[in-house]
């Protein structure tokens, strides 16, 4: 079980209040993403309800019992920290057995234990060297199988992949994935990286300045964001925004479209403009251009494309696609 | 950095000052291995000659020797134990959040700035004194009798001084060490349920582990030649209770005049310095590579 519910949280560090109030339920099982800009205060929150910060307001509970007040071993939850935090004098197996051996259960138990999470996370050859001997993916695992020997009511997740390069955190992104398949157990995960948030999450909790601005599967993200700040956010490259002119003709303050609902051409279009940086990525090519009245967009095409930079062109919105929002940022 | 050329230049430019080192330390080493096979007593300038193993036999023999091997022993390592111990918990003490954290560090660090004799005479005459020392006021203030340190417990009142003097540089060591300790290692320990102690017993002393090595080593090389504090005190008595073995070199040359024979002590001691450093980096050497 893995029910983990947050009601009015609020937390100030002195006279700074990083988390105003937070209201959130995340249900037994799920996998949810904590992703935002750095200093959102998404770590905060995992935080908090790891039970490494103390609340200044509100309630966390878990399974129905207020754990507001209880020490970070009374919560069972296991946290993956962006550090590892291995203990560097201890072997892969001590490491992976200390939660067990805090827990006070006997040596048999133990082995038993650790003999299959080192398996099912590859590690069996290397349970005697010490984390000072390991790749920063296997550290990874390392750390992720000392959280996953206690059977934790949920695991909690801070920038794991941040300090591996590009290749291994695609490929650890998959196995944790996979991991959460397999033990069905809730898990909160925070990044920055809002690529990890929508492949991974079953729903996203998108932070800005403390507050959840939207909350909701990645999908939902994508196609009906609340408002400009979540538009903005997710999606890769960025939503392109136009106001004035634009704008008022769809009945809206600014309107907004995605780099991939655009259309280029070189012959007519909506906005003329000059292309200042041409990114061919093989599969797609993303442009830069620069308008004549409307700022620089984004777009997004077939890897074919043949246009260059310097290049004159006219991009256009698929008006069926288009993103209105309000004065106040929110969406229409 | 590798290229030969800047090897040669490198090898060429530590030249003199590893050509000075070696004749500061070749000369006075073979001069006592010369005096230490001559019998030389300032006393009787007119017998001079060969004296063959004599004066390590005399010296070995002496009933003074075995009292000052035990004796060094006690003092290096009682100092060692108390100040390791102490420095662990005193850091642990300083690295919390106190007020006034920044003065209360430097009045812990001062006794280390004081030189050995000036420490050994505010000791003898203003502490531990039986009659005008502040212990012995204590004491008479509680209706008790005064203790004469020097007199019943000599060495242990000389450990208590060298102490007070290294648990300074013992606890500086460890405090830094406690500072580097990673902060996301005890909140995983925290998230593993360990208790405060189990986390000390796991993480804050292997951490610690390396550091204390370090102290060990720094500590030995200068306790065992401490000598200010037992020529100012305690004169080495009464008896030979607290002769070590610098002490009992420095009584054979220059209380006995006899040359020869205080050579012969000193190659001895330097012989077991020697042996006790080859371990204690050995030692250091296995902590380090971990």
């Amino acid at each position: 079980m893995g029910n983990i519910v947050l009601e009015k949280v609020n937390k100030c560090f002195g006279d700074v209040e990083v988390i105003p109030s937070v209201d959130l339920d995340i249900k037994d099982g799920e996998f949810v993403v904590f992703v935002g800009p750095s200093g959102c205060g998404k770590s905060t929150l995992l935080r908090l309800i790891a039970g490494l910060e103390d609340l200044t307001g509100g309630k966390i509970i878990i399974d129905g019992v207020d754990v507001s007040d209880s020490t970070p071993a009374k919560r069972e939850l296991a946290m993956v920290f962006q550090s590892y935090a291995l203990y560097p004098h201890m072997t892969v197996r001590k490491n992976i057995a200390f939660p067990l051996k805090m827990a006070g259960m006997d040596q048999a138990e133990i082995d038993k234990k650790v003999e299959a999470a080192a398996k099912s996370l590859n590690l069996t050859d290397y349970l005697e060297r010490t984390p000072g001997l390991l790749s920063g993916g296997q550290r990874q695992r390392v750390a992720i199988g000392r959280a996953i020997v206690r059977s934790p009511s949920a695991f909690l997740f801070d920038e794991p992949l941040s300090n591996l390069d590009a290749a291994l955190r695609v490929n650890m992104r998959i196995e944790i994935t996979d991991l959460h398949k397999e033990l069905k157990t809730t898990m909160i995960y925070v990044t920055h990286d809002q690529v990890e948030a929508m492949t991974m999450a079953d729903r996203i909790v998108v932070l800005q300045a403390g507050d959840v601005e939207q909350f909701g599967s990645p999908l939902d993200l994508y196609n009906k964001p609340v408002n400009r700040f979540v538009a903005g956010f997710i999606g890769s490259p960025k939503m392109n925004f136009a106001t004035g002119k634009d704008a008022e003709e769809f009945n809206a303050h600014e309107i907004g479209f995605r780099p991939e609902h655009m259309t280029v051409s070189t012959t007519e279009g909506r906005w003329k403009g000059v292309v200042s940086v041409a990114e061919h990525l093989g599969a797609d090519t993303f442009l830069h251009v620069k308008t004549e009245n409307a700022g620089t967009f984004v777009t997004r095409s077939d890897g074919e494309l043949n246009i260059n930079y310097g290049d004159t062109v006219y991009v256009s919105p698929n008006t069926d696609k288009i993103y209105r929002f309000g004065a106040d940022g929110l969406s229409l | 950095m590798a290229t030969k050329h800047t090897k040669t230049l490198s090898r060429l430019m530590n030249l003199p000052a590893i050509g000075l080192l070696f004749i500061w330390m070749i000369v006075p080493l073979t001069m006592a291995i010369y005096y230490s096979f001559q019998r030389y007593n300032l006393l009787k300038p007119d017998q001079r000659g060969f004296a063959g193993w004599f004066n390590y036999e005399f010296f070995i023999t002496d009933p003074a020797f075995v009292a000052a091997i035990i004796n060094t022993i006690v003092l290096v390592g009682g100092v060692l134990l108390i100040t390791i111990i102490g420095g662990v918990l005193l850091g642990l003490l300083l690295n919390q959040a106190i007020v006034g954290r920044g003065i209360v560090r430097i009045l812990f660090i001062s006794p280390f700035f004081v030189m050995p004799t000036v420490a050994a005479l505010v000791w003898k005459n203003m502490l531990m004194h039986p009659i005008y020392g502040m212990f012995a006021e204590i004491a008479r203030f509680f209706g008790g009798t005064p203790i004469d340190f020097f007199a019943t417990i000599p060495l242990l009142s000389i450990v208590i001084i060298v102490t007070w003097q290294w648990l300074p540089f013992a606890t500086l060591i460890l405090l830094t060490a406690l500072q580097s300790l990673d902060q996301e290692q005890q909140e995983a320990a925290d998230m593993d349920g360990a208790s405060a102690f189990a986390k000390f017993r796991y993480i804050t002393l292997p951490h610690l582990a390396r550091a204390m090595t370090v102290v060990a080593l720094i500590e030995t090389i200068f306790l065992l030649s401490i000598f200010a504090e037992i020529k100012v005190t305690t004169n080495g008595g009464p008896g030979t209770d607290t002769t070590n073995l610098p002490y009992l070199v420095f009584s054979r040359a220059l209380q006995h005049f006899d040359v020869g024979g205080a050579s012969a002590g000193g190659i001895i001691a330097v012989i077991l310095a020697n042996i006790v450093a080859i371990f204690l980096i050995r030692a250091v050497g296995k902590n380090l590579e971990a």
